[in-house]
């Protein structure tokens, strides 16, 4: 039989060079990366040398490590629960019809569409330490705050750790909503209606159908958009690096830009790869929980 | 129209408008900085939401004139055409070989493949940073080339695989017994019909390599070879002095107009993410 015909032939011919390019881009920089985290790689030098786990150790000792560590789990899991209750709200919302859905659509998508680095800059105008529109409002709106002796000052956004970490998990929420929104909307509307109709019979409060009706049925759909804005945010520096640069003093650094600095900024790659190396356990935990969610799905 | 009801509507339509101002916001900001004077702009004091001292096109001229922003947006459309190109002759066999061809295990290695689609570029850069250097790529817009397929061949290859599957099995049937091999029921008789599914590959994949930072900012050193995500944010900026008309102009104009693009796409986009949970 030619190759042609013969699906199993054929099969591998069309997958595998899909699967060679993944392989050669994602394997190889992959094993390669953990065997710089066991040496002594620079940007400069040809080869280098076993150190074991030095390189592991000496992050887990260094406090701007440790503080960005615990950064990149505060910014990941802080953005996501507010995005899990915002984005249940706007899908419920938007479930309705009314005029002028579309555009509230489009315009809701817009953060997730728009490239991330060129929304931080739009969101560091906002947060400017002088220019600021949120301080203008503070000031000449509210009253609240202002440059005139005798009222407190205008928050400066980015330069005081406690608001800057605010700010970039406040932008990590503004740009995975969209996602979360829209696969929440998929799952809201898988839902029968009669199911809603049935609940409006027996006298179900909105709040009572919303908790026990609608969430439990789109939980599985629920858990796979956290997952996502979960893997986006807990692996990103874009913010980080638009926003801060990791400042004031590497208070706001996460792990993915502190790799960023120390590798390609400082040269240091063993380092580097190290510091990165520590995103891997709670991807592969992601992707185990993404593939049991996939298979449960699919034997319901 | 209860009292209830009417506060039922109220409370939707607040929620509605205020989850709309968030999110567009920033981009409204943009749109409205892009034509303020300088003098405006920084004085802390004038009206933000107005022009007090009258409306300029001096952002724009100089935006277009004295910035390599054209040559950023040329640069990302040429990394986009080819990324296109090496992602559909990639993905689209794949996707329909794991459609049609190779039963459950085609199945169980897609989701494989869409995986690799999670392994971001923040683990991945300091590595390749050292295999482009190693390949003299260095510096090139070709470093970007080669690296930005790990990414779009495994969601577009998931995509076609979905696309695929949604044709019914009939039509290759028919094919084959009019004579045709399965080799020549794919290219001629469903590669034409998939035209819907192959734009939307292009859409997606134009939208990830415009998105892209990381990869940008570490292979490329020079001004000239950047592209528009990367070159905005570190090539309008230069030490502590922001041209922030210019830049807020050059923001809106890379983001928006793909958005839109992208808008009439997005739910064959979402069925993508969701294809697993959304059986259930």
């Amino acid at each position: 039989m030619k190759v042609a015909d013969n699906p199993s032939a054929l099969a591998k011919i069309l997958i595998a060079p899909a699967l060679i390019y993944i392989a050669a881009v994602i394997g190889i920089p992959f094993f390669l990366s953990l065997w710089f985290s066991v040496s002594d790689v620079t940007v400069s030098s040809s080869g280098g040398h076993y150190l074991g786990l030095e390189n592991f150790r000496s992050a887990l000792e260094d406090p701007s490590f440790r503080r960005a560590l615990g950064n990149t789990f505060l910014f990941a899991i802080a953005s996501q629960v507010i995005v899990i209750v915002l984005s249940t709200v706007l899908a419920v919302c938007l479930m309705k019809d009314f005029r002028g859905k579309w555009i509230v659509r489009l315009l809701i998508l817009l953060p997730w569409v728009a490239p991330v680095s060129l929304g931080s800059i739009g969101w560091l105008w906002i947060l400017d330490s002088i220019y600021s529109i949120i301080n203008y409002a503070l000031y000449h709106g509210l009253g609240v705050c202002g440059p005139e002796p005798g009222m407190t000052p205008c928050p400066v956004w980015l330069g005081q750790p406690s608001l800057a970490m605010l700010s970039i998990i406040g932008v990590q929420v503004w740009r995975t909503l969209p996602l979360a929104t829209i696969i929440n909307l998929g799952g809201l509307s898988s839902i029968p209606q009669d199911i809603h109709d049935a609940a409006a019979i027996d006298g179900a409060s909105f709040f009572r159908t919303l908790f026990q009706i609608t969430v439990p049925l789109i939980l599985p759909i629920l858990l796979v958009a956290v997952l996502f804005g979960f893997v986006f945010a807990f692996t990103d520096m874009i913010v980080v690096w638009v926003l801060t640069r990791g400042g004031p003093y590497d208070m706001t650094q996460v792990l993915a830009s502190l790799a960023f600095f120390k590798g390609i900024d400082g040269g240091d790659l063993a380092g580097a790869s190290a510091i990165a190396l520590f995103l891997f356990p709670v991807l592969a935990a992601a992707a185990i929980l993404m593939l049991r969610l996939a298979r449960r799905a699919e034997v319901i | 129209m209860n009292a209830r009801e009417t506060g039922a509507k109220v409370a939707h339509r607040t929620l509605v408008v205020l989850f709309s101002i968030f999110a567009a916001f920033p981009f409204a900001w943009m749109l409205i900085t892009t034509f303020k004077k300088t003098t405006d702009l920084l004085d802390p004091n004038s009206f933000p939401f107005g022009y007090p001292k009258g409306v300029t096109l001096e952002n724009l001229r100089v935006l277009f004139e004295e910035t390599l922003f054209l040559r950023w947006i040329g640069n990302t459309l040429f990394v986009g055409v080819i990324v296109v190109l090496i992602t559909l002759l990639l993905a689209v066999p794949a996707g329909y070989a794991l459609a049609r061809l190779s039963g459950s295990f085609g199945e169980q290695l897609g989701i494989g493949i869409f995986l690799t689609y999670l392994v971001p570029p923040t683990i991945l850069f300091i590595p390749l940073a050292k295999v482009v250097s190693t390949l003299h790529l260095q510096d090139s817009l070709w470093a970007l080339i080669l690296t930005y397929p790990s990414f779009t061949i495994p969601f577009c290859t998931w995509l076609m695989m979905g696309f695929f599957k949604a044709i019914p099995k009939d039509i290759e049937e028919a094919a084959m017994v009019d004579g045709l091999s399965q080799l020549g029921a794919f290219t001629r008789v469903i590669l034409p019909m998939s035209v819907a599914g192959i734009l939307t590959v292009v859409i997606f994949t134009l939208t990830l390599v415009m998105q892209e930072f990381v990869y940008g900012l570490t292979f490329i050193n020079s001004g000239r070879n950047f592209t528009v995500s990367v070159g905005v944010p570190s090539f309008l900026v230069r030490g502590d002095v922001y041209f922030w008309g210019s830049l807020m102009a050059a923001c809106f104009i890379a983001s928006v107009p793909i958005a839109f693009l992208y808008n009439l796409f997005v739910d064959r986009f979402i069925a993508g993410f969701t294809v697993g949970a959304v059986k259930g």
